[in-house]
């Protein structure tokens, strides 16, 4: 080989430029495609350049670690070894090992297409989250948790002036310590799960003591800003006839069955919502990597069952940044090894694979505590809607599945519409999963954006290397 | 506190766009989205079928709630495209075309 092997890796985030650093650093030429106009993916979301933020860390966690990132990129970028897409959204990835071919949309406008060439594909493509709906939840002023973070981060917003944030899972915490820093009134912190039961996976927390701080210092940062934790509650309704006005919240019994004569009116003009993430496995599905259950399934070099390709971070496995950061950096160190023809000592990884290993066991224990209440699909009313493209309400989708007999996800899709609109089920998936009594599983999407006719047509001439 | 305290951001000069002909200040850097959050909107679409006011839902680009329509180009996506000065922002609605 005359050339450098060349590795694409699809996504800035953290696993995905710890695997460019990796690989890059071990004799790899990189291009690193990215939908952002800045790396940092969405937990280093950075405000955009011309906003001037002096000090963009206020609105992060684990600055240093962004730091070394960010100057890793940089010197391998000005050494030309990777070379950094932005604003380029990939829409599908096809090939074979040694000859891949990375399609993306150009530009906001995403009417213009590119292709990259690479002899390796790194899919770190992240997550997005997971809202199961309830009366109410389509009002402007509900967002889901990582929005209102998404937007606070990268555009230096508020939706209002008083937030609840509410739904359960780790997210909720950085999310409520954030928009209170930030100046929002947090009225309330509405977890579903019971915190405390993460006390009985002790064991598996005592090998994580920097989670423990970490999960201490966001205790300290709700009580400084006066945000009432309400745990084992839960939103039953949010109101407004144009916009949010208040939401309604109750009381769950051990069961996550509400408790009577628990719920309470909270007025707030934002409603920040989230019921856990879902990894984004799309291009992974289309390459004809096989998943378990949600996640892309990875062997211990990070690599799929598809020659060629590897993944690292939220797409194997939900379970933030420091594990994709391990994730990504085995990964790199693996596709440099394999592009340049020898079979990579895992003992070089050890540290890393050793982290990887402690933080999949911690998540899998916060996965097992911040589940959504028991009987959540039971509690959404009839008139409300579940697939918010397509406007399907849940007793739609009850009538396909009671008195037409649809079985199954697919079936109540076809007579109802839910899942067919501009996010492709990505909103309404596990809802309409949960109200039809089937487990979710991620939909498969050829695509995994819209695309523009003339750029499928387009498609031989405006290839590139 | 606000997040341009907080950040201690220092923006570009301030510019006009419109948002349903009415004058919004936006910043360079922002997105519709933002620029329209700022001003203190928070819909801009109305749904296909009941009509109903939407705007920001995920705010990464995957869900599509906040479409809206930039100098007569529908179907925006309000969290990924940013504010350009000038830009005239109508409420989308339905699919945003005037045939259907």
């Amino acid at each position: 080989m005359t050339e450098r092997p060349h590795l694409a890796v699809v996504g800035a985030g953290p696993a995905g430029l710890a695997g460019a650093l990796a690989a890059a650093a071990r004799g790899v030429r990189v291009t690193l495609v990215d939908a952002a106009e800045q790396a940092g993916g969405q937990f280093y979301r950075q405000p955009a350049a011309a906003l001037g933020a002096r000090r963009p860390q206020a609105l992060h966690h684990q600055w240093r670690t962004w730091e070394r990132l960010r100057d890793g990129l940089e010197r391998h970028v000005d050494a030309g070894r990777v070379t950094h897409l932005t604003d380029h959204h990939v829409w599908c990835v096809e090939g074979e090992s040694g000859a891949f071919a990375v399609h993306a949309l150009r530009g906001p406008a995403q009417e213009e297409g590119v292709t990259v060439r690479a002899d390796a594909v790194l899919l770190a493509t992240g997550g997005y989250e997971r809202v199961l709906p309830f009366p109410g939840w389509t009002l402007p002023g509900v967002v889901t948790a990582g929005g209102a973070q998404a937007m606070l981060k990268g555009g230096l917003v508020l939706p209002g002036r008083t937030a609840v944030v509410a739904g359960t899972g780790p997210l909720l915490l950085p999310v409520a310590t954030g928009l209170a820093a930030a100046g929002a009134r947090v009225a309330a912190l509405v977890e579903s799960a019971d915190p405390k039961a993460l006390v009985r996976r002790a064991p598996v927390l005592a090998a994580q003591p920097g989670k423990l701080a970490e999960g201490a210092w966001y205790s300290g940062q709700l009580v400084r800003h006066g945000v009432r934790v309400l745990p084992r509650h839960t939103v039953v309704e949010a109101h407004g006839a144009d916009r949010l006005e208040a939401v309604t919240v109750a009381g769950l019994d051990r069961d996550g069955r509400l408790r009577p004569g628990t719920a309470r009116r909270i007025p707030c003009d934002t409603l920040a919502v989230g019921h856990g993430m879902l990894p984004h496995t799309d291009l992974a599905e289309t390459l004809g990597c096989t998943l378990s259950g949600t996640d892309v399934r990875v062997d211990g070099e990070q690599r799929t069952d598809v020659p060629g390709v590897w993944a690292a971070g939220e797409t194997t496995g939900i379970g933030g940044a420091a594990l994709a950061l391990a994730e990504g950096h085995i990964a790199g160190r693996s596709v440099a090894a394999r592009l340049h023809g020898t079979t990579p000592d895992p003992r070089r990884w050890a540290t890393a694979s050793r982290s990887r290993t402690r933080l999949r066991e911690f998540f899998a224990a916060l996965d097992a505590v911040y589940t959504p209440p028991a009987d959540w699909a039971d509690r959404i009313t009839d008139d409300t809607v579940v697939c918010r493209c397509e406007e399907v309400t849940a007793e739609q989708v009850r009538t396909a599945v009671d008195t037409l007999g649809a079985g199954d996800v697919r079936t109540v899709k076809l007579l109802t519409r839910a899942g067919m609109g501009w996010c492709q089920g990505r909103i309404c998936g596990p809802a309409v999963a949960g109200l039809t009594g089937c487990p979710f599983t991620p939909g498969r999407r050829p695509f995994a954006r819209p695309v523009p006719l003339g750029v499928l047509a387009a498609l031989p001439e405006q290839e590139t290397d | 506190m606000n997040p341009w305290e907080l950040a201690q951001a220092r923006p570009g000069a301030a510019f006009t766009v419109t948002f349903d002909g009415r004058p919004v200040e936006a910043l360079p850097g922002q997105t519709v989205a933002a620029a329209l959050w700022a001003a203190g909107v928070t819909s801009w679409r109305s749904t296909r079928g009941a009509g109903r006011p939407r705007g920001v839902f995920c705010g990464i680009g995957v869900c599509f709630d906040c479409l809206v329509t930039v100098n007569d180009r529908a179907n925006q996506r309000a969290c990924l495209v940013p504010v350009r000065p000038g830009d005239v922002i109508r409420t989308q609605e339905g699919t945003g075309r005037d045939d259907d």
